[in-house]
């Protein structure tokens, strides 16, 4: 089944409308419903983070949730993880096999332990070869496994734990600030590498960044939140007009699209 | 040796090794000073045992079950952090032993008593000793994951309550063991020093696991010899023992 359809995201009033239907891009999106998301509302010590989200998901897409600090994406992403309390619907519509990067697993949570490579992929007990062959899909090589996982650089952290996480065979993806700890050369080569495994594995990504640099080369769709409760819903180029910009970061915002 | 050294030495390296081995998940999950308070709990059992004449791991073990629960019951509750709640359940596990402790037994509460274990506490050690050391090997991996990250732990599917349960099961068990072997003042030390020189000397998780398990057997057999010849209590000389050695490990260390 092919489906086409508007998706629609009304929040506080606010609606903007953008489509499914690819606009320039290389990739068929044109693809069946995966997440189904309504009425979303998720209210933390009586403070409501985010409310009445509407949006649907279809399998397949690289969609970057998009938005300034304390917009609530992180928590947006824990909700549909069902790692925080939420009301509203939220119909999956096929079992997806979920992968996790969150934003708080920096180096430094794991230096301080005697942890190797080797043993953060034992962890989920995978044999040597296995181990090999997710590291070669983000570019290390062997020499790495007896390293010290908190000694490993900023970038070759983050690439294996991007491995890491593919080892669990996902078919759905979510990074939050999956670049925070790396420098500007490191976050490119990560998400030219997220964007290979997306293509060859045919993974559904939901990538948290508050970079529209990131939405405008790498996404299908973006899902923009902000401060204010404004949000935005659609293909990048479509939805992401000076208006909404300035709407979601609260201020006028000059971005160059090419 | 006599029939009672041999005892003492079985239960020391039975209750140190997996106590050791179980500090290496502690340490990583910052949880080692949480084995202070709930031995310091423990002493009202401990008093208890004494005054009317049984095992004082037995009149331990349902004040740290006890101390466990309300640990984890006034975290969820007040949110205080871990710190505070130590500090306030410390003194009250302190102040209730000292209320009906005989003086003249105290010593046995404090520093333990290990150099006169009978026989059936010492194949007790032996049972306990090893279901921790086995559900904690079981376990090993998945509380490492919950430690390194809990959100990423539940998204592979990992049953962070349940392996909350069995680790915070150990964590008991090992404290009201403990208390025979060090006394009710000491216990985050056998969690503690054996895994933070471990970590000075090992690159993997394995290598940490074997080495903390050893210092702790090391140290146990140290400490309750020289308790021999010497004639002064075993507790502070185990401790003692593995403080030397973790002092020895420091040039070592990686940081």
């Amino acid at each position: 089944m092919v489906v086409t359809h508007n998706a629609k995201v009304a929040v506080h009033g606010q609606t903007h409308q953008g489509t499914r239907q690819p606009a320039g891009t290389d990739v068929d999106l044109m693809s069946e419903i995966l997440l189904e998301v309504k009425n979303f509302k998720v209210t933390l010590e009586e403070s409501p983070i985010l409310s009445d989200l509407n949006f649907t998901v279809g399998e397949g897409e690289f969609l970057t949730i998009l938005g300034p600090n304390g917009s609530g994406k992180t928590v947006l992403v824990k909700a549909l993880l069902d790692l925080l309390p939420y009301s509203g619907e939220l119909n999956w519509h096929k079992k997806p096999r979920i992968g996790y990067l969150p934003q708080g697993l920096n180096q430094m949570s794991v230096r301080e332990m005697p942890l190797t490579v080797k043993d953060f992929f034992t962890l989920k007990k995978l044999k040597q070869g296995e181990i090999l062959n997710y590291l070669a899909l983000v570019g290390l090589a062997k020499p790495v496994l007896n390293k010290r996982a908190g000694y490993l650089s900023g970038g070759e952290f983050q690439r294996m734990l991007v491995a890491w996480v593919l080892a669990s065979r996902p078919n759905v993806l979510f990074l939050d600030e999956p670049t925070t700890a790396v420098d500007i050369a490191g976050g490119e080569t990560i998400y030219s590498l997220l964007r290979d495994v997306w293509r060859e594995q045919k993974l559904t990504i939901f990538n948290v960044t508050h970079d529209l640099n990131i939405v405008f080369a790498h996404s299908t769709h973006v899902l923009c939140l902000s401060r204010f409760g404004h949000c935005c819903y659609g293909i990048p180029k479509e939805v992401l007009t000076p208006e909404v910009l300035s709407d979601v970061y609260g201020t006028e915002i000059k971005f160059h699209t090419h | 040796m006599t029939h009672q050294l041999v005892l003492s030495l079985i239960s020391g390296v039975f209750i140190a090794g997996s106590a050791a081995y179980l500090g290496t998940l502690m340490l990583s999950k910052k949880m080692a000073v949480v084995a202070g308070p709930l031995g310091h709990l423990a002493l009202p059992g401990a008093a208890l045992a004494l005054v009317y004449g049984f095992s004082i791991s037995l009149g331990a073990f349902p004040f740290v079950v006890a101390g466990i629960l309300l640990i984890w019951l006034l975290e969820i509750r007040t949110k205080l952090q871990m710190e505070a709640l130590t500090a306030i359940v410390f003194a009250t596990g302190v102040a209730a032993a000292f209320l009906f402790l005989p003086i003249d037994k105290a010593e046995a509460a404090l520093v333990g008593d290990i150099s006169k274990v009978g026989v059936h506490a010492t194949m007790a050690s032996v049972i306990l000793g090893l279901l921790v050391f086995v559900a904690v090997k079981s376990c090993y991996s998945k509380i490492m994951l919950i430690s390194i990250h809990e959100d990423l732990a539940k998204t592979e599917g990992i049953n962070v309550r349940f392996y909350n349960l069995v680790y915070l099961s150990a964590i008991a068990i090992i404290v009201a063991l403990g208390v025979d072997l060090v006394g009710g003042l000491m216990t985050a030390a056998l969690v503690a020093i054996p895994a933070a020189a471990a970590r000075n000397v090992s690159k993997t998780l394995v290598q940490y696991g074997l080495a903390s398990g050893s210092l702790g057997i090391v140290a146990a057999i140290i400490g309750i010899l020289s308790s021999t010849f010497t004639g002064l209590p075993a507790g502070p000389l185990v401790i003692l023992t593995s403080a030397l050695i973790f002092l020895v490990t420091v040039p070592m260390a990686k940081v």
